[in-house]
């Protein structure tokens, strides 16, 4: 991953958990109280619910195939202008990043290959590394530096 | 995830209530299935005005029955969805595709 540089951590929470599906509602769960602190729009928390759940879902289902086999690491950051998050896992690794993250890509049949999609509308920035039997971290940025804006209109510049 | 049936004919109605991801999205799949398989139900109101949060593993679960419920010449319709709910469910394109009623009343007009 591209190491930006965001200037100065202000606060963080790690966690690690077993890669079992009721560990999905308990990260989402963490992250949106960590945001909740900041000064994000309801509708921002819950974009960032769902975001975090679709990255932590495909590392359970993709990256461990489903098994409570292995870990997965969320950590999620504060610094001044930014909210990142980073869900990383130790699994079987993506071959084709590129494609992985087009819409309606999917390995698997029974799904619609909307995760990434979800990622990509509902955040400023996703990141995303992987290699084949290492593993994946996907890299997920909200930036909280513009105040919302509520109209499409712009306050008159002076 | 709370998910609370009733019957009516050959109309099923499955009220969820609570967060629809990939750990929920089994129990809709089983409480459907345990109620289309060999029985004389055909048509699933499916009410989601209590669900707090969905992301692509419940719609994928949703589509899927929907699917199936279409093979076995039923019909399937949506009934109620948050805003946040609403986006997801726009965005994913499944709106298109299934057809989303305000109250259970409208869902079971639109569904003869
Ligand atoms: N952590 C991961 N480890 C291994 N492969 C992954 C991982 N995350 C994503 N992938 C691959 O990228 C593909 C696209 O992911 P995406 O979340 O967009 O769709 P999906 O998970 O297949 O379907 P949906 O999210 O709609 O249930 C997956 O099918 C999988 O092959
Ligand atoms: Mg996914």
């Amino acid at each position: 991953m591209t190491v930006k540089d965001r200037g100065e951590i202000i606060n963080y929470v790690q966690l690690e958990f077993l890669s079992v599906p009721e560990n999905v509602s308990l990260s989402r769960v963490v992250v949106a109280s960590f945001a909740a602190q900041l000064d994000l729009t309801l509708n921002d928390l819950e974009e960032i619910k769902v975001a975090v759940s679709e990255a932590v879902s495909n590392s359970i289902i993709h990256g461990y195939n489903n098994k409570p086999v292995g870990k997965v690491y969320v950590t999620v950051m504060r610094y001044e202008k930014e909210l990142v998050i980073i869900v990383k896992d130790e699994g079987v690794g993506i071959k084709d990043v590129k494609k992985a993250m087009e819409a309606a890509y999917s390995t698997d049949p029974e799904r619609m290959g909307l995760g990434f999609v979800f990622m990509k509308s509902f955040m400023d920035e996703v990141n995303v590394v992987s290699e084949p039997g290492k593993g994946t971290t996907v890299e997920l940025v909200k930036k909280l530096e513009l105040p919302k804006k509520t109209t499409g209109k712009q306050a008159p510049k002076e | 995830m709370k998910i609370q049936v009733e019957k009516l004919k050959d109309t099923l109605f499955l009220r969820l209530k609570g967060e629809f991801d990939m750990l929920t999205a089994d129990e809709f799949r089983s409480a459907v299935d345990d109620h289309f398989d060999g029985k004389r139900v055909k048509n699933l109101i499916l009410d989601i005005s209590k669900v707090s949060f969905i992301d692509s593993s419940g719609l994928g679960a949703i589509l899927a029955r929907y699917k199936k419920i279409k093979q076995l010449n039923g019909n399937m319709v949506i009934v109620g969805a948050k805003p946040q709910v609403k986006r997801v469910l726009e965005l994913s394109g499944v709106v298109k595709i299934i057809e989303v009623y305000d109250d259970e009343k409208s869902a079971l007009m639109g569904l003869l």
